[in-house]
């Protein structure tokens, strides 16, 4: 008859021990072979697409969604190649990034910023994403970019306008191709004043949120700067779906201009709104009455029907600009969907692009390699002609669309019409400009 | 003076859309006694029912033209109305332009479908069941009819304009001694008030002045006794509900050239309508309209600069203040009724 030795507490004793020295190892060697976050160990390497693909912004989320897969499709050697055929750095040659195979996982922002983070929470330790792109937010992208720069993944942005995402926001791991509410602002300031003069009376209804601020601020700027008087600013809440309470006072407050610092939903409700009221028919100080809508969104200002026309706004990009990296998009994405795509699609396919550039120049998908490569990274080709990635905020620097509701559309995309293409050198700012102060991009971080 | 006429315009519609969507809510709680969520869902389903038949006059024959190109450089293709081709060019677009008055004849038939298969398919088995899980199958059926929706008319706002006659505004301070201008109030408001108070006037009479009328509000004060009596009130009852989703989908339909509608927009009412009907009173379908132009009048109020300015951020929650104010005062709301939800 055997004896055992064993005991309640020497089992759990030996258990312990035993689950420590299989657990150790492996934290181990996790820690100290990756380098970095998510590092591609196999012969692919994943993207994480983060975009709403449900809430108010579901269809801009799925436009940048196609994008994706586009630029997927064509970083794999797929299609035709698209802007890759364009684009000034030759490095990207349909081999994957770095010989890996691109794969992607999605996740949905729902346009809100916790189910953002936690989309993209998952993506990164779920799915081993080395990446994070995509949103159609700023509270989404700020969020987004504050996990990513935990997490040590590079994120590049995707539809965010505020001011504040590149400035008291910004992070060394985060990047953002689309223009701010500053630049809008300074291409947009000098056009209004050709058509409308310098004496001008302008009232701002603006939405109650983080983008709608930093616009505001920088568009009444822009204007009083060149000698318009700012009558009145007021905040709408961003839930509001009837603006009339909100509009009805304009034209007894002695405005002649609605400066509409709104986007999405807001915009066209609060742009339906005004032409119902008869704003633009009215004569005020003597001057027919104007309405300017400072980001426009061809997606959004569909919603708005016949009521943009002849309304001014600035926009990152259009589908109809004539330059080779635009027609080569255009054609690409045309071909596969069936319709011209939007400006979100097009920021979104850039970011990629320049990600997958960036991680071939520098050899490695770790973040500070990534950081390295994009930063002061001057490119052509990608449909907004010489553009710069400034190393001081992350921020890109390129010419500034200025657009016009169209009169005469001759299809349900020709919406707007490019009215001018204002250089860089107008829309360029310093880094510490006090509108962009309070932040520091930090170091970069490789995580791991 | 001016700035507040021009807020009690401006409130006269909003409350127009609370006090119909309201209206119907009070209609099935007080017959049926189902806490009815998805009532914002049947408002937006007669948005879209304008939507849709926009988009069926729309239907074009389509042919090429060799000597225009399309975005890809391909020839492009002309669309040409079917009604342009049945009607003639000008009378075809005469249609097209009135699609939405035309919409409320289209509207009619679907929404009673869509009322009544609601009632008999889903919410007459939740008869019997508490509060609290008729609010949550007809939350998730709202939730449920709104996807629906997104699926087949995407997430973005859809333009569905007035007539042109009705486009542009009235100024009502030239015609009130005030400068040009200071009053200025869109046609198309005009229009959603008066058909708004033709509806509410219209069930009233029906429920005041008709045998069926009048059976309904027996049954809506005893049921048991109506029932004994040997009349089929669940029948009634059914029609109620149907003739109620009738009204929100009118609501909704009138609605869709104020703002573009889109597939959220039953919800940005729902709240802010069972505040009207808890404001209003429980069951009271006077207190339903009552309480609807109040909120939407002191919602337009609060929203002027010179309001905001001694408090700010009032226009967000001025509704759920007053609703607060008038629960702690009057439990039963303005007009609401005693033994109603208090069993």
């Amino acid at each position: 008859m055997s004896t055992s030795n064993l005991t309640r507490r020497g089992l759990i004793k030996n258990s312990a021990i035993a689950g420590a020295g299989f657990a150790a190892p492996t934290i181990f060697t996790a820690s100290s072979a990756a380098a970095y976050t998510n590092e591609p160990t196999g012969g692919s390497v994943t993207l994480g697409f983060n975009v709403p693909q449900s809430g108010p912004y579901a269809d801009e989320g799925a436009d940048e969604l196609r994008a994706y897969e586009l630029a997927v499709e064509h970083l794999n050697g797929g299609g035709d190649g698209g802007m890759m055929n364009t684009f000034s750095s030759k490095e990207l040659t349909g081999n994957g990034i770095l010989g890996k195979k691109v794969e992607f996982v999605t996740g949905d922002t729902q346009t809100k910023s916790d189910a953002a983070r936690a989309s993209a929470k998952s993506m990164i330790e779920k799915d081993g994403a080395v990446m994070i792109t995509g949103g159609s937010s700023s509270g989404v992208a700020i969020a987004v970019q504050g996990l990513c720069q935990e997490a040590g993944v590079i994120f590049m942005a995707g539809l965010t306008h505020s001011n504040d995402t590149t400035g008291k926001d910004k992070k060394a791991n985060g990047f953002r191709h689309f223009f701010n509410g500053y630049m809008s602002a300074a291409a947009l300031a000098p056009v209004l004043q050709s058509l409308y003069g310098s004496d001008r009376n302008a009232y701002h209804l603006t939405a109650d949120y983080t983008w709608g601020w930093t616009q505001e601020e920088s568009i009444a700027a822009a204007t009083e700067a060149m000698g318009w008087n700012t009558v009145n600013k007021v905040r709408t809440p961003l839930a509001s779906t009837d603006f009339s309470s909100y509009i009805a006072p304009v034209l007894n407050s002695g405005a002649d201009v609605l400066v509409l610092n709104h986007y999405g939903g807001n915009m066209v409700n609060s742009l339906t709104n005004a032409v119902q009221f008869g704003l633009r028919d009215k004569i005020v100080n003597g001057k027919n009455f104007e309405i300017v809508v400072p980001l426009y969104s061809r997606l959004m200002a569909k919603g708005a029907g016949a009521n943009v026309k002849g309304i001014h706004g600035s926009t990152n990009w259009h589908w109809s600009l004539q330059d080779e990296g635009s027609k080569a998009f255009v054609k690409s994405f045309g071909t596969k969907y069936g319709f011209p795509p939007s400006q979100a699609a097009h920021t979104v396919y850039c970011q990629t692009m320049l990600y997958a550039d960036a991680a071939q120049r520098a050899g490695t998908f770790n973040p500070c390699g990534i950081v390295e490569a994009l930063e002061g990274y001057e490119f052509d080709g990608l449909g907004n002609g010489k553009t710069l990635y400034r190393a001081d905020d992350h921020q890109c620097f390129k010419d500034v669309l200025v657009v016009r509701g169209k009169e005469n559309p001759t299809s349900e995309f020709d919406l707007l019409e490019v009215v001018e293409v204002t250089p860089t050198s107008q829309v360029i700012y310093e880094a510490d400009h006090p509108m962009f102060a309070g932040g520091a991009l930090g170091a970069c971080n490789p995580g791991a | 003076m001016d700035q507040i006429l021009l807020q009690i315009l401006n409130g006269l519609d909003k409350g127009s859309a609370y006090a119909l969507i309201a209206l119907g809510l009070t209609l099935i709680f007080g017959t049926l006694g189902v806490v009815n969520f998805a009532h914002g869902a049947l408002f937006m389903i007669g948005a879209f029912c304008a939507v849709t038949l926009q988009r069926i006059l729309n239907i074009s024959t389509v042919t090429i033209d060799p000597t225009k190109t399309d975005f890809l450089g391909n020839p492009a293709t002309i669309k040409t109305p079917v009604v342009e081709t049945w009607f003639g060019p000008e009378m075809g677009a005469s249609i097209i332009d009135w699609s939405v008055p035309l919409a409320i004849l289209f509207a009619i038939p679907i929404m009673a479908a869509v009322g009544f298969i609601m009632e008999r398919g889903l919410i007459k088995h939740f008869y019997k069941r508490p509060h609290a899980d008729q609010i949550l199958v007809t939350f998730g059926l709202a939730i449920v009819l709104q996807e629906v929706i997104k699926a087949f008319y995407g997430a973005n706002p859809i333009p569905t304009p007035a007539p042109e006659a009705f486009r542009g505004s009235f100024d009502f301070g030239t015609y009130l001694g005030y400068e040009a201008n200071a009053i200025i109030y869109p046609y198309w408001r005009m229009v959603y008030f008066a058909f708004s108070a033709v509806i509410i006037a219209a069930v009233f009479a029906f429920l005041q002045f008709t045998t069926f009328g009048m059976v309904v509000r027996a049954g809506m004060a005893d049921r048991e006794t109506v029932g004994l009596l040997g009349i089929n009130i669940d029948k009634r009852f059914t029609i109620m509900f149907a003739i109620a989703a009738c009204v929100a989908g009118l609501a909704g339909v009138m609605y869709a050239p104020i703002n573009s509608p889109n597939y959220h927009m039953g919800m940005d009412f729902l709240v802010l309508s069972f505040v009207v009907v808890v404001v209003g009173g429980m069951g009271s379908l006077p207190g339903a309209v009552l309480a609807g132009f109040m909120l939407g009048i002191l919602e337009a109020f609060a929203s002027m600069n010179q309001v905001k300015a001694i408090f700010p951020g009032i226009d967000q929650i001025i509704i759920y203040l007053v609703a607060i104010i008038i629960i702690l005062t009057r439990p039963r709301g303005l007009m609401g009724r005693r033994g109603v939800m208090e069993e």
